[in-house]
C-alpha cells in the first residue's frame, strides 16, 4: 500500500482506487461497516463518510446509521468494493427495524452462550 | 522480502486466501505489497451462504495481518527456485 503515483494506483495495493467508492469494511470483531472511503493511510486506517453498520441475524438485516467514522487500521480485516450493479444481499433476506434486529441479536447471543455452557457441562463425557 | 517477490510473481493467478476469521476468498491476485496486503479481483467467498454480505463484493483489499493461508495453484510453485532463493537470502545475498 505505497504512495503510488496516479498512473499506477490501479496496479498497486493502494486503497486510492477505492476513494469515493461505496465500500464494505469487515472488522476483526465481525462487524460489517458500509460507507464511502474518503481517506486512508499505509496502516489501512480509514475514514468512512455516511457509515452504517449492517447487522445480519439469520435472514433478517438492518443498516444502523453511524455517521462519519475513522477506523483504526489494525481492526480492518477486509475492504471490499460494493458492486452497485449487483444485489447487495440474497433476495430472501428481509430488512427489519433497528429495535427488531437488536432483539434478534440478543436472542442469538443468548442461544450461543447457552450452547457454550451446555458444552462445558458435557465435557466430561468426552464427546467429539 | 522473499515472499513479497514470490507473491509478486503470482499476480494474475487464481488464489484462495483463508483469513484468521475462517473466511476463505477465492479470486485473481491483483497486487501485493511489502506487508503482504493483498488485493483480489473477481472474488467469490468459498462458503457463500454463511457470508451473505459478501455477495456483491467483486474486488477487495485484504490486510496482510489477518491472512492465515494463501492457497496457490498447483503449478504456481517452483520449489527449486524457492529453495535457491531462501538459501541466497539466508546467506545475505
Amino acid at each position: 500500500m505505497s504512495w503510488a503515483g496516479p498512473e499506477d494506483i490501479y496496479l498497486s495495493t493502494s486503497l486510492a482506487s477505492y476513494l469515493d467508492r461505496k465500500l464494505l469494511v469487515l472488522l476483526r470483531d465481525g462487524r460489517k461497516l458500509m460507507g464511502t472511503l474518503r481517506s486512508f493511510d499505509q496502516f489501512a486506517n480509514a475514514v468512512l463518510e455516511g457509515a452504517c453498520e449492517r447487522v445480519i441475524v439469520g435472514e433478517q438485516y438492518c443498516d444502523i446509521p453511524l455517521g462519519l467514522y475513522v477506523i483504526r487500521g489494525e481492526n480492518v480485516v477486509l475492504i471490499g468494493e460494493l458492486d452497485t450493479e449487483r444485489e447487495e444481499l440474497p433476495p430472501n433476506m428481509i430488512r427489519v427495524s433497528e429495535a427488531e434486529i437488536k432483539r434478534a441479536q440478543k436472542v442469538e447471543r443468548e442461544a450461543s452462550e447457552l450452547r457454550g455452557t451446555m458444552r462445558k457441562r458435557m465435557e466430561f463425557l468426552d464427546f467429539d | 522480502m522473499l515472499f513479497f517477490s514470490y507473491f509478486k510473481d503470482l499476480v494474475g493467478q487464481e488464489v484462495t486466501v483463508e483469513l484468521k476469521n475462517d473466511l476463505a476468498i477465492r479470486g485473481t491476485l491483483h497486487s501485493v505489497d511489502q506487508y503482504l496486503n493483498i488485493k483480489l479481483e473477481n472474488t467469490r467467498v468459498v462458503d457463500q451462504d454463511k457470508y451473505p454480505h459478501m455477495l456483491s463484493v467483486r474486488n477487495c483489499f485484504i490486510r496482510g495481518s489477518v491472512v492465515r493461508y494463501v492457497q496457490l495453484p498447483p503449478d504456481g510453485v517452483d520449489v527449486d527456485l524457492l529453495h535457491d532463493a531462501a538459501r541466497r537470502e539466508a546467506r545475505g545475498g
